[in-house]
């Protein structure tokens, strides 16, 4: 099981400010390994976040994005204690979901 | 009369070329791009991809604005922020052209969602960013350069 991401989710205004940090190590198939071998695919493939259980941001990404993602969204119409919940899903079928709440701003 | 029956069996044909568009995933109906695209994210070119994906036509639009560093000294990390203010933007579409395989991935804002996203890509040499924009079933495009002094591939 991947460690669980870290998301942040704060708003200004009435827009959350949601950024999130992903634990993968997003291997893109030409990296070889100390014995010389190549690492296999494995990746983040597609990415999903609900705000209050209405999908908001959907991503379908590639190997290219870099080890540990990072990813950052913006949700108007948000309000303080509003649920955020984050799925991702790899090459591999391993999933992780995990979920904050809307902080007001310096909270 | 004759110009009756004509523009009808015209209208029947495009009906017809529509439908096998769709169904051959040029068109996608509804969310911009559909499932996890396999053969744009395997098109070797950022031309194939776009047409893998239906988004080859896009016209060039200033109103995309893409924040990234001009000189990236780790191609492993290079931070992209992107802003669409084309009105009714429903989907942001990324392709670094001289990666391997350039189509990095497409996000899609709905229900209240900003057309804002913020990024870490692996840039393998310097490249064009393109990014496509999709508002109103139309796409809208921009491109900036980012030069990277050490690679984010292989190694």
């Amino acid at each position: 099981m991947a460690d669980p991401m870290k998301i942040r989710a704060t708003l200004q205004g009435d827009v959350a400010d949601v950024r999130v940090l992903m634990a993968h190590p997003m291997e893109t198939g030409q990296r070889k390994d100390a014995a010389g071998k190549i690492v296999p695919l494995h990746f983040i493939q597609t990415i999903t976040a609900q705000l209050n259980g209405k999908t908001v941001f959907n991503a379908d990404v590639s190997q290219a994005v870099s080890r540990n993602p990072v990813f950052a969204f913006k949700v108007k119409g948000a309000k303080a204690g509003d649920k955020i919940v984050i799925t991702w899903t790899d090459n591999k079928g391993e999933k992780r979901t995990d979920e904050t709440v809307v902080r007001a701003a310096g909270s | 009369m004759h110009d009756t029956r004509r523009t009808v069996l015209k209208g029947i044909w495009s009906v017809g070329a529509l439908a096998t568009a769709v169904g051959a995933g040029l068109l996608s109906p509804g969310r911009a791009f559909a499932a996890w695209n396999k053969g744009a994210f395997e098109a070797k070119s950022a031309i194939d991809a776009m047409k893998a994906l239906g988004v080859a036509n896009a016209e060039d639009s200033k109103a995309i604005e893409i924040r990234a560093p001009e000189i990236a000294e780790n191609g492993a990390v290079v931070p992209i922020d992107i802003t669409s203010n084309i009105p009714g933007t429903t989907a942001i579409a990324v392709f670094i052209e001289k990666n391997p395989f350039p189509y990095t991935g497409s996000f899609d804002f709905s229900q209240g969602a900003v057309p804002y996203v913020h990024l870490r890509v692996k840039i393998g040499e310097s490249s064009p960013v393109r990014v496509v924009v999709t508002a109103g079933g139309k796409h809208y495009m921009t491109a900036k350069e980012v030069k990277v002094t050490i690679g984010g591939c292989g190694g």
